[in-house]
């Protein structure tokens, strides 16, 4: 079974956290994930950098633009990685623009995922259709889970869509807004997460975007199977630098 | 072979809409009403007494005597640089802010490069009282600043674009960051014939007037619809859209695109997409865009702010594949030569993007009874300054 369906089995409320591969240097990515997973972490998110990341905040975006500078390519991150499995043993999805993909050849890259152990995709530019059509068969030759978001304004009809096509988990974007911290939770979004928790899904859903503190991590996994921290994470490391990961994921947890 | 969009919204394998799930709700609201806003008689109605009364459409179509004459052919230029604003813009804004209204939007955003398109936008919005804010790169904004002025002064926000290169691709990339911040009330006017389907379907027919009066102009001049030659500027490929669309099926219309080739093709700054592209996806669409090997989005160079975009549009992609388009690429140098060579030859002070196209008449050759006409896009006023120092004068 794969790690991520494995994973959403366990009886307990999962922190996902995404970190920009390459930031703050280059080779930082492998003692990112490994410390991760040491303080407790169940799913990591290991963002593959491109010059245009249209979802993102200005976080995610200067981290981004940094790991390029840095020199961070897809090739380089496949080479981190390629002994991870030896020493990791959590979920871990790679989440990426579609056109650095596109030019790896996709089926090079679903192919170099299962070689390394990636369990996942996250392809935010990669519309649900294109996927359905073009992709699936690809996903799934090389066992990838691919998730998809949905936002307080996608459809029922569209979510129900979605929920068919997705084997792991919905990725629920918890305001309409691009990626970034933000202060807490309005009514607006606990209703919203009400709603989709009451439709009864397949998939489990885990909460992205705004995410970025034990409170919100708190109130977002009353509502869903897990939560995902991206830019407070991203932005922890670029203050305190990669020494003190442990402390930020206790904050979070406790 | 079909040049249109088809109904799933590709041209060949070019367009669709790889887009953020957070944009669908945006861009099938706009997919699935375009069509039949821009059908109603009302919708049409409005869209032509604007485009007569307040933008001065139908724009001449000049036969440039002298131009022709050193040339040894008959060109003639669709004055587009007549137009309110100064360029082609307006007529893609003044459809895009009639449709915003009936969409119910009442905040519109849109990115700029030059500033051209900014000031077609922040002008609509004055027309309508709409809000406007433009996005604008940092580099853009300091290089552009009479357009600058000219957006304020029209009421718009000018906000600088300070991620990544911080110029046109920026400012498209903050400009759709925007609309997923403001889904409901927003409407996001695209500059150009790019973007996620039905955006460069529906720039395209709002710039097609341009080409529809090209046809009725002809027949006053030569006596027939049908130039032997349309050829237009691409930056992302609007005014070039508009001024082939109702010949694209016309088999005896040879279509050119000239493209900027910056310093050269292979100085490492241009923007000849169509030489140095590759399949990409770019601003929500499959298309031909300037990349590394890596799939990382490369900053293009063009002394034409508006030509100096790393992509084209999916219509030009397909035109370019399949032959149907011959793509020329004119260096910095040609055009600028090119841009004076009007002035002293016809007494029109052209846009330097409108330049690169009238370069190529010092590239190829036509015949004596060639009939060519090209898309003069935009007036030089706005260039001015890069006239003056690129010429000492
Ligand atoms: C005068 C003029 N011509 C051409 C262009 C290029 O745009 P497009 O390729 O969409 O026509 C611009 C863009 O700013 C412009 O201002």
């Amino acid at each position: 079974m794969n790690r991520i369906n494995q994973k959403l089995q366990e009886d307990k409320k999962l922190l996902s956290i995404y970190f920009t591969a390459g930031y703050p240097n280059i080779n930082d990515t492998v003692s990112i994930i490994q410390d991760l997973e040491k303080s407790g972490v169940d799913m990591i998110e290991i963002g593959l950098p491109f010059s245009d990341p249209l979802a993102d905040g200005p976080t995610i975006q200067a981290s981004s633009t940094q790991a390029l500078k840095n020199g961070m390519t897809t090739k380089i991150l496949f080479d981190q990685l390629k002994d991870i499995r030896k020493t990791v043993n959590i979920p871990l999805i790679i989440m990426g623009y579609f056109n650095p993909i596109l030019q790896y050849g996709v089926e090079a890259f679903c192919k170099q995922c299962q070689e390394i152990g990636i369990d996942g995709l996250i392809i935010p530019d990669l519309p649900v259709d294109v996927y359905h059509e073009d992709y699936k068969a690809i996903f799934e030759k090389y066992g990838l889970i691919n998730v998809f978001l949905i936002t307080p304004q996608t459809s029922e009809e569209r979510i129900r869509y979605i929920d068919s096509i997705s084997n792991g988990f919905i990725y629920m974007v918890s305001s309409a807004s691009t990626t970034g911290a933000k202060e807490g939770f309005q009514d607006e979004q606990t209703t919203y997460f009400e709603r989709i928790g009451n439709m009864n899904l397949k998939n489990p859903q885990i909460v992205g975007f705004g995410i970025s503190n034990h409170q919100t991590f708190t109130q977002a996994t009353q509502y869903a199977k897990g939560a995902i921290i991206g830019s407070a994470f991203v932005k922890h490391v670029s203050n305190e630098g990669v020494n003190t990961i442990d402390k930020f994921i206790q904050g979070i947890l406790n | 072979m079909n040049y249109n969009v088809n109904e799933k919204g590709y041209y060949g394998e070019f367009g669709g809409a790889f887009i953020p799930e957070m944009l669908y709700p945006n861009v099938e609201e706009l997919r699935q009403n375009y069509l039949k806003v821009m059908e109603e008689p009302e919708f049409k109605k409005e869209f032509n007494q604007l485009l007569k009364d307040y933008v001065g459409r139908p724009s001449p179509l000049y036969f440039a005597k002298r131009l022709s004459d050193k040339y040894n052919t008959k060109i003639y230029l669709k004055r587009e640089d007549l137009n309110h604003t100064g360029a082609h813009k307006i007529n893609n804004t003044i459809g895009q802010i009639l449709m915003a209204k009936r969409l119910g939007k009442t905040r519109i955003i849109a990115e700029t490069g030059a500033g051209q398109h900014g000031v077609a936008t922040a002008t609509v919005c004055a027309l309508m009282g709409l809000e406007c804010i433009v996005y604008m790169g940092e580099i853009d904004i300091a290089r552009q600043a009479p357009n600058v002025a000219r957006m304020k002064m029209l009421g718009a926000t000018v906000v600088p674009a300070k991620s990544g290169s911080r110029t046109l691709k920026d400012a498209t990339n903050e400009a759709i960051r925007d609309w997923i911040n403001n889904p409901v009330n927003t409407h996001y006017i695209i500059g150009s014939a790019i973007g996620p389907h039905p955006y460069p379907d529906m720039v395209t027919r709002f710039q097609s007037v341009i080409s529809e009066e090209i046809k009725l102009q002809l027949i006053e001049h030569e006596d027939r619809e049908n130039p032997d030659y349309v050829v237009a500027c691409i930056g992302g490929g609007s005014n070039a859209a508009g001024t082939y669309y109702h010949f694209l099926h016309e088999e005896n219309v040879n279509i050119i695109a000239v493209e900027a080739a910056g310093l050269g093709v292979d100085s490492g700054e241009s923007a000849a997409t169509s030489v140095l592209g590759k399949e990409g996806i770019i601003h929500g669409c499959k298309t031909m865009l300037m990349q590394t090997e890596d799939g990382q989005i490369t900053e293009p160079y063009s002394i034409s702010a508006g030509l100096d975009y790393p992509g084209v549009g999916p219509m030009h992609a397909h035109l370019c594949k399949t032959g149907r388009a011959e793509f020329m690429a004119i260096t910095d140098n040609d055009a600028m030569n090119a841009g004076l060579e009007l002035c002293k030859l016809e007494g029109i002070i052209p846009a330097i993007e409108s330049s690169h196209a009238l370069a190529i008449f010092e590239h190829k050759t036509f015949k004596p009874d060639d009939v060519i006409v090209l898309s003069l896009s935009g007036r030089g006023d706005k260039d001015l300054q890069n006239y003056i120092d690129y010429f000492k004068i």
